[in-house]
């Protein structure tokens, strides 16, 4: 059984410029943009990557 | 600490929520994540010359440039030109919102709003099922913020409204996933804004430049989220300009989030009121959110008052918000919203149809109602779907 903390969205903090879009399509409500850098909720992340999907820079990212 | 009104976010929906709410006499307290007000920018910053006066007093500090009209563009490269107070709401002034945010701010601390940045709220507090504040970060420290009242206006990522149980996810097709350059360059065109329109460079959007003075221009692509890939939009955007703008000067980058959504179904739950892009307000179509906001923010700061004076701040008590700003807004936003539904489907060879068919009309001076009854006329196949809205 694969991990849950393997496939959690990676995020490049050299790319992401701390926009928010991400936040707002995530369908769990599981990323916090603190201020300038994001964070992922391991609880509530089923890892559907929309979130990499959505990501204007392309920071985010789901291993697979 | 305590107040009657807690704003979350400082963007142009909840500075004027705020200003409205204290100069209606409420104690208000807005907070802001960021450290700065209106930095990033993340916006193209175009606005309507006519509606933006209508709401606040137009001060030539925040003004970057007025734009005659627009040019827009085909995939084959055909160019339809229209004439200022005919194109639409995104012609007009561009802004300078660095110094336009900060000031709808400055505006709401002379109401008398208390203004705290570098506060970011971590959650609503209940008790007994009823909002009794916010949990608060302040430059790192818990604040406690009691106040029967919440207004979300925290944008894009729209937590608020999250937090107090309306969903206000956006799906993939809801949102326009954008980059912009701040770009210098001679052959910039100061007096009008362009609009790029084909599947291949800006799928389910459009790439804009407009022009914030002499060869300053914001230079920018939306794209659908669901036509889009990670980083789709700033790879894009650098095609466009090394083709188009190859000796720019890229002096600042914004990416950003657009909602390009439907109306959504309540924006208000006991004791919470959502203001602008959180409660996805921007119009679908163009993506333009600041006066949506604006307008949504009086709204919510006028009726804040009312509603904490009568003593009650569940949805009953705060249905004027939405009776009101569905009345003003409201339809336009449904209507612009099945126009997208409708464009996004566009194949460039519609694109070029449509366009082109406009090119040999003197369409410079005809007004948005205008040329929609007049591309309908010239292509009725193509538009047949949208005649309920057009005709």
């Amino acid at each position: 059984m694969i991990s849950g903390c393997d496939l959690l969205p990676s995020i490049n903090r050299y790319k992401c410029c701390y926009c928010g879009a991400c936040v707002g399509t995530c369908p769990k409500c599981a990323l916090e943009l603190v201020e300038t850098w994001l964070e992922v909720s391991e609880e509530e992340c089923i890892e559907c990557g929309i979130c990499t999907k959505i990501c204007p820079v392309g920071a985010l990212e789901v291993k697979t | 600490m305590k107040c009657d009104l807690v704003v979350v976010g400082a963007g142009p929906g909840g500075s004027m929520a705020a200003k409205a709410a204290a100069a209606a006499g409420l104690d208000v307290v807005m907070v802001e994540k960021r450290q700065e007000i209106g930095d990033p920018v993340r916006c193209a910053e175009g606005v309507s010359k006519g509606a933006l006066a209508e709401l606040v007093k137009l001060d030539p500090k925040w003004i970057s440039s007025e734009v005659k009209g627009a040019k827009i563009y085909a995939p084959n490269g055909t160019k339809i030109t229209m004439s200022e107070d005919r194109a639409g709401a995104e012609v007009g002034y561009v802004l300078e919102r660095k110094i336009f945010d900060r000031s709808l701010a400055m505006d709401a601390a002379r109401a008398g709003a208390q203004v705290m940045v570098k506060t970011r709220a971590l959650g609503l507090i209940k008790n007994d099922g009823r909002i009794s504040g916010i949990n608060a970060m302040w430059s790192g420290e818990p604040l406690t913020i009691e106040a029967p009242l919440v207004i979300g206006a925290d944008g894009v990522e729209s937590k608020v409204g999250r937090w107090a149980g309306i969903d206000t996810t956006l799906k993939p097709k809801d949102i326009s996933t954008c980059a912009q350059f701040l770009i210098q360059d001679e052959s910039i065109d100061e007096d009008y804004c362009e609009f790029f329109f084909g599947n291949e460079m800006a799928p389910g959007g459009y790439i804009w430049i407009f022009p914030k003075g002499k060869n300053l221009a914001n230079v920018g692509i939306g794209i659908l989220g669901s036509k889009s890939k990670p980083g789709a939009p700033l790879r894009l955007l650098r095609e466009f300009v090394d083709h188009r703008i190859p000796n720019g000067r890229i002096v600042e980058m914004v990416v950003g989030g657009d909602p390009v959504a439907g109306v959504m179904d309540t924006t208000t739950a006991d004791g919470v009121m959502l203001v602008g892009d959180a409660a996805r307000q921007s119009d679908p179509l163009t993506g333009g959110g600041i006066l949506n906001a604006m307008k949504a923010g009086i709204i919510a700061g006028e009726v804040a008052a009312k509603a904490i004076s009568a003593g009650d701040v569940s949805v009953a008590g705060l249905k004027e918000y939405e009776d009101r700003w569905r009345a003003d807004i409201g339809k336009h936003l449904a209507k612009s919203y099945e126009y997208k539904e409708f464009f996004v489907k566009l194949t460039d060879d519609d694109l070029n149809q449509l366009l082109g068919s406009l090119a040999a009309e003197d369409i410079a001076k005809m007004d948005l109602r205008g040329m929609l009854r007049t591309l309908f006329k010239l292509n009725p196949k193509l538009l047949w779907e949208l005649r309920h809205l057009i005709l």
